[in-house]
């Protein structure tokens, strides 16, 4: 497959699936969270790579939602359990646990063939290079498989959950009348979180997930309200982010992952100075009349 | 001593206690990912005084780390205010738009050739192993600014993380205050970042404070636990990376933070959990034992003479799990409140003087909540259940006193007075 065609279609599937979750993280006033997963994960990769001694594999990405997710748990009990300031027990627990990682990648490093660069940073470009060989016969780029898995994934967790996700992130208490369990729903969608970042993190590193997951979300919050268009215009803006940011590093040859997160927050910008724009309007509008 | 591990060892801890100070107040006013969320805005700031700079020149690195720290802090500020976005959505989005932002200047840089880029590597993790003299003299010189400034500031700081509206009405420059508190925090944060990294610097901010918090009430000594724990993490986690070969001091050092951090709000005396949910089941073993009593005291009264009861009886009679039953029995029995008339019990003098008293203030409540609160009869049983096991003699009185010696309760069932 023609390389260009690959690494746009791996930054257009992540940056969708992303979008489309992080509008959920923004109206839970839980963005923080994505961050804290896209940190904690790294033991877990460390780990189920060192148990599996493969990339990508299987084994890796699960054991590494399943770290993802304990991270939320512990966030949770620190915050109810033991009073922790909400803030602190986030940056707590991602901290002890990225530090946690990072002294394992080292214990293993002859083992574990693991660059802290790649995972802290991701480098997409080599997206075309890692194929998915079985008996000598490529089916094609691994993370192609692997994020187009993850798009399809998002879109049927959306489709069966947009009720209860609905309900739980607008008015937890009318949900739980209803007999909805917010813990539940938040629970999965921590999952998917989880699992997002881990099929991310190696084309675009650890942090910036964060920005794929909130920057969509955030500016398309600024323009809409209701959650259907609030979805479509945060899809809208990952895979314009995706793609203006692809673009944006051919011309000017720099990292496609910073160059798609820059792009996200010119985007964030352009969406800012709209909402001022349609307030002031709106402001002036009413001094007159 | 190895000079080098020497080096790193004083430069890593009068960093860490250093610094962390500053991280208390920010925990104090929840908002402790604001300093995680600058760290990672350095980033662009770095990497532009880098390209600006040529080679890596120290002052320029700082002064750049430190425009692009404030308009960080100021950003998250105006997407707070002005639209309709939370806090934490302005915090994610500005550290990872940054940062992201900082990583396309970083590989123009790379591309480009401009330099070697030693010094932003190691952005992310820090490499304490490069300490040098010099840096250990800036360091010095950062932890005076921030014992300086603290103690200049610090009653603004104080009121400004507890009560701002407070420390506005008398006039505080609370702007300026706040100012000088962003300038520290980001000038901290610069410093230190070098060294120890992104990650190790956002625990540094967060884990000593809210550490420290589970000891104590008061704010200097949450400041000077605070310092301490930061400062004896640092020197353990160089110990522990020095003895292992080939591992960063940064990670290390978080790691020995996140234990003792884990370890007290776990483990601490009052404030822990475990001391907590010790005085819970303490509290609960003491209303048990005052159930049963009670019980005994109310059969007796019923009956008009002295009763004894088993353990199959007392179960019919109020729903008490049989292991907590038997155990209060036997905790009650060494009291010398209860005799055992092998597998029943009676109540001693004693026991009936303490069922007494669990009586007399339940039905001393009830009678309050319906003459003094105006509640209805039928719904003050179960607040006056809690009540008879918390209220003290001091209040025993005043409730007699101010209810003028009653005779009855709203159930007309009588108080039951100690006969003298």
């Amino acid at each position: 497959m023609n390389p260009t065609l690959s690494i746009a279609l791996v930054a257009s599937f992540i940056g969708v699936s992303c979008a489309l979750l992080g509008v959920f993280l923004v109206l839970r006033k839980m963005t923080m969270v994505g961050d804290a997963i896209s940190h904690a994960v790294l033991p877990g990769i460390a780990i189920a790579y060192w148990l599996s001694q493969s990339r990508a594999s299987l084994v890796m990405f699960v054991g590494a939602a399943i770290v993802g997710v304990g991270a939320t748990v512990i966030i949770e009990l620190l915050r109810k359990k033991l009073r922790v300031q909400s803030d602190a027990s986030i940056g707590m627990t991602f901290t002890s646990l990225f530090a946690l990682g990072v002294v394992l990648i080292t214990f293993w490093s002859d083992s574990v063939d693991l660059d802290q660069e790649c995972v802290l940073y991701g480098e997409i470009a080599y997206v075309p290079f890692n194929l998915w060989i079985i008996n000598g016969t490529s089916y094609g780029p691994i993370a192609l498989w692997s994020s187009s898995v993850l798009f399809l994934v998002v879109l049927v967790y959306l489709i069966i959950g947009y009720k209860g996700l609905k309900m739980t992130s607008f008015n937890e208490d009318y949900a739980m009348v209803l007999g909805i369990s917010a813990g539940l729903w938040n629970l999965s969608l921590m999952s998917m979180v989880s699992l997002a970042t881990v099929v991310s993190f190696e084309s675009v590193g650890a942090i910036l997930v964060v920005a794929l997951l909130v920057a969509p979300a955030a500016s398309a919050y600024l323009l809409v309200q209701k959650l259907k268009p609030l979805l479509i215009l945060s899809a809208v803006y990952g895979l314009l982010g995706a793609l203006g940011g692809y673009g944006l590093s051919k011309l000017i040859e720099t990292s496609i992952a910073g160059s798609i997160t820059t792009v996200l927050g010119i985007l964030f910008l352009f969406s800012l100075v709209i909402q001022i724009t349609i307030k002031t309007k709106k402001t002036v509008h009413a001094l007159e009349s | 001593m190895d000079p080098v591990f020497l080096k790193v060892l004083v430069g890593t801890t009068l960093l860490a206690a250093s610094s962390s100070v500053v991280g208390a107040f920010s925990y104090l006013k929840g908002q402790s990912l604001i300093g995680d969320a600058i760290a990672h805005a350095l980033l662009p700031g770095v990497v532009l005084a880098f390209i600006l700079g040529g080679i890596r020149n120290s002052s320029l690195l700082i002064f750049g780390a430190l425009i692009s720290g404030l308009l960080a802090h100021y950003g998250i500020g105006y997407i707070e205010n002005k639209t309709k976005l939370k806090n934490d959505t302005a915090v994610s989005l500005v550290l990872s738009t940054f940062f992201g932002f900082g990583i396309m200047l970083m590989s123009y840089i790379q591309r480009t050739g401009i330099g070697q880029q030693a010094g932003l590597e190691r952005f992310l993790l820090g490499k304490a192993a490069a300490i040098t003299m010099q840096d250990i003299y800036i360091f010095t010189v950062l932890a005076l600014l921030l014992i300086i400034g603290v103690g200049l500031f610090y009653k603004g700081f104080q009121l400004m993380t507890f009560n701002e509206d407070f420390a506005q009405a008398i006039g505080l420059p609370m702007p300026l205050i706040r100012c000088a508190f962003t300038v520290l925090t980001v000038l901290a944060i610069t410093i230190g970042i070098q060294t120890v990294g992104v990650v190790l610097m956002a625990a540094l901010l967060i884990t000593p404070s809210a550490t420290a918090r589970v000891w104590t009430n008061s704010l200097p000594s949450m400041l000077v636990l605070t310092a301490s724990f930061a400062g004896v993490a640092a020197v353990l986690g160089t110990y522990i990376s020095s003895a292992l070969s080939k591992m960063p001091t940064g990670p290390w050092v978080v790691l020995v933070m996140a234990f003792f951090g884990f370890s007290s709000l776990l483990f601490a005396p009052k404030r822990g959990w475990f001391s907590k949910q010790k005085q819970a089941n303490a509290n609960q073993r003491k209303t048990i034992r005052e159930n049963v009593l009670k019980l005994l005291f109310q059969q007796e009264e019923h009956r008009g003479l002295p009763i004894v009861l088993s353990v199959d009886e007392i179960q019919r009679k109020r729903v008490i799990r049989l292991d907590r039953l038997t155990s209060a029995l036997k905790e009650l029995k060494k009291r010398l409140l209860i005799i055992d008339y092998g597998g029943c019990y009676g109540l001693t003098e004693l026991g009936r003087s303490e069922g007494r008293r669990v009586v007399r203030l339940h039905r001393l409540w009830e009678l309050y909540l319906t003459e003094r609160l105006g509640m209805a009869a039928d719904h003050i049983h179960p607040q006056a259940e809690t009540m008879e096991h918390v209220i003290t003699p001091e209040i025993e009185e005043l409730l007699v006193k101010e209810l003028g010696n009653p005779e009855v309760d709203p159930h007309k069932s009588p108080i039951p007075y100690e006969e003298d």
